[in-house]
């Protein structure tokens, strides 16, 4: 009888958390109340991990407190310290251990019985498979997006082949393990098919560029998602199968949805790299063979058309996020605007590393709102405006992707930074952007360039159109 | 196949489309944010691993389990914080200045 009631309100506790998830993920969705909805998940989270301490059967509790004690040490103080420009490497490493956590619970299940009925054990499959992939998969986003390696594509020869064997094998294995039923038999199965699909995971994000990782990301937060409800499936734990699929389902929108930012499909953002092996080398070849002429200009020279100039549009990119520059940027318009310039940031949806990246720093620096404007709404503007100044955005400017069918970026919607009467560009040097290709703003003959950090660059142009 | 496994198909599909018409129309400035509070929301699995740590007696398998309630209470913790701290920004301005 006591039995019976506190099993009713454990489940109760995990209604009350679901509902909490899913009006903070709508809460989530507007400016206004995503900090309400936050917040609200998080008190769902506690109430679900409270019922499940209380389940009935539970030994260990000590080890399992100790265990949430050392993940809430290990995981706040990154949290609360990292810079806001790393943000979504600790967005992809926290994903990682939520995959690495519902790959280890599946194997862990599959293990600690003696029969596994069929439905059980698709389940736990697709979840091994599912969470080691997001757990490989984000570590090496991680360490791409951290510079721990190289952001660039990494191709070697045979690496289809490789990657179509290691599925193959995969697939083999999950057959085997499933029909088998029997878990000593399956056991040893399980544990190859486990590092297999770590493995699949890791190949499949190395051949993506760093530039790609937001939406990699993405779509490894939504496997994550589907992982989590697949072990709930297993546990017969609706919480985890309501949360899971919500995180599953949103982030599959929100792949597509940054993917069409960048005009390009899904297929095209994970295996574009495999096809693109031949003619990106044929491409830089070419560009390296004639060495295009740049206008270099100081801050005092670069200070006279913002000074005098009645619309400035300013276009924000990584660079301003890797400089920690958000402030400085802030101060400058600032002072423009009390000198009566009218100043906008024009807002790529893929600006940064993140989509939102841009938005998310300035408003740091308190950037009015008001004062940042989608690529849709400002890019007929920037032929009736004086200065773009480009503070480290690169690929975003490129006019190559309206013009040149052969250019990777081809067909990407840009920003009409090259319409403006004068643009500046701030950057650190002529390397090229994440993409790798060459900008031809940068030769055009109305771009001057201000190399440098672009926090120093700011801070001398802020003092030298003071002084203008 | 199962009940509990059907049952769990149910809800499942029915969660799919849930999270789809939840998000639909959301403003780009939020992308980032939403990524990270969804990610947060996933650490659920972190029950999951709750749940095996207090059902297993062998060795071998309460460290599976301890590792997996370690790394699934850092995706919950880190994950809500991290996109506190990006929320935090979004208040209305509270003047200027403002700085680090």
């Amino acid at each position: 009888m006591i039995d019976n009631g506190r099993d009713a309100i454990i489940d109760l506790s995990y209604l009350v958390a679901t509902i909490c998830f899913i009006i903070g993920l709508k809460q989530l969705g507007s400016p206004a109340s995503a900090r309400r909805g936050n917040q609200l998940a998080s008190v769902g989270m506690a109430i679900a991990v409270l019922a499940t301490l209380f389940t009935r059967g539970m030994e260990n509790h000590l080890l399992i407190l100790l265990g949430i004690a050392v993940g809430a040490a290990i995981s706040v103080y990154p949290a609360r310290t990292v810079k806001m420009t790393a943000m979504p490497q600790m967005v992809a490493i926290f994903n990682g251990m939520g995959g690495a956590t519902a790959a280890l619970v599946s194997v862990a299940e599959f293990t600690h019985k003696d029969v596994i009925p069929r439905g059980e054990g698709i389940s736990i499959v697709l979840g091994t498979v599912i969470g080691s992939i997001s757990f490989t998969g984000s570590m090496i986003a991680f360490a791409k997006l951290q510079e721990l390696m190289s952001g660039r594509p990494i191709v070697f020869p045979s690496q289809k082949l490789i990657n179509g064997a290691l599925f193959a094998l995969i697939a083999v294995l999950a057959i085997f393990v499933i029909a088998l039923q029997d878990v000593n038999g399956a056991r040893t199965l399980l544990i190859v098919l486990f590092l297999a699909t770590l493995a699949l995971g890791a190949l499949l994000v190395l051949p993506i560029g760093g530039a790609d990782m937001p939406v990699v990301i993405a779509i490894l937060n939504s496997l994550t998602g589907l992982a989590a409800a697949l072990t709930g499936f297993v546990l017969s734990n609706q919480a985890l199968v309501v949360a899971g699929a919500l995180v599953g389902a949103s982030g599959s929108l929100l792949t597509l949805l940054m993917a069409r930012a960048m005009n390009r499909s899904v297929a095209n953002v994970l295996f574009g790299a495999f096809g693109a092996v031949q003619g990106g080398a044929g491409g830089a070849a070419a560009e390296g063979g004639e060495a295009l002429p740049v206008r270099e200009i100081n801050a005092e020279d670069a200070a006279v058309p913002l000074a005098y100039a009645q619309r400035v549009i300013i276009v924000p990119g990584y660079g301003l996020a890797v400089a920690q520059a958000q402030h400085s940027v802030r101060e400058l318009a600032d002072v423009l605007s009390e000198r009566g310039v009218d100043v906008r940031y024009a807002i790529h949806p893929v600006a940064g590393r993140m989509p939102g990246h841009m938005n998310v720093l300035l408003a740091e620096a308190n950037v009015p709102y008001d004062d940042l404007y989608e690529m849709d709404d400002i890019n007929d503007d920037f032929g009736k405006t004086d200065v773009a100044l480009v503070i480290g955005a690169n690929d975003v400017t490129n006019p190559a992707a309206r013009s040149d069918k052969n250019s990777p970026i081809f067909g990407m919607p840009i920003l009409n930074v090259d319409e403006a009467t004068n643009i500046i560009v701030l950057k650190r040097s002529m390397k090229s952007g994440f993409a790798g290709i060459e900008n031809n703003l940068f030769h055009d003959p109305k771009t001057t360039m201000l190399f440098g950090d672009a926090k120093d660059s700011l801070t001398k142009l802020i003092a030298a159109v003071k002084a203008a | 196949m199962d009940n509990s496994v059907l049952l769990g198909a149910y809800v499942f599909l029915l969660a799919i489309f849930l999270g789809v018409e939840l998000i639909g129309r959301v403003p780009a400035t939020l992308h980032t944010p939403l990524m990270s509070g969804t990610n947060a929301i996933h650490g659920i699995v972190l029950l999951g691993a709750m749940l095996i740590l207090g059902d297993v007696d062998s060795f071998v398998l309460q460290l599976v389990g301890f590792l997996a309630v370690i790394l699934g209470a850092a995706n919950v913790f880190g994950g809500f914080v991290v996109t506190d701290r990006m929320l935090e920004m979004f208040r209305k301005k509270p003047g200027a200045g403002q700085k680090r």
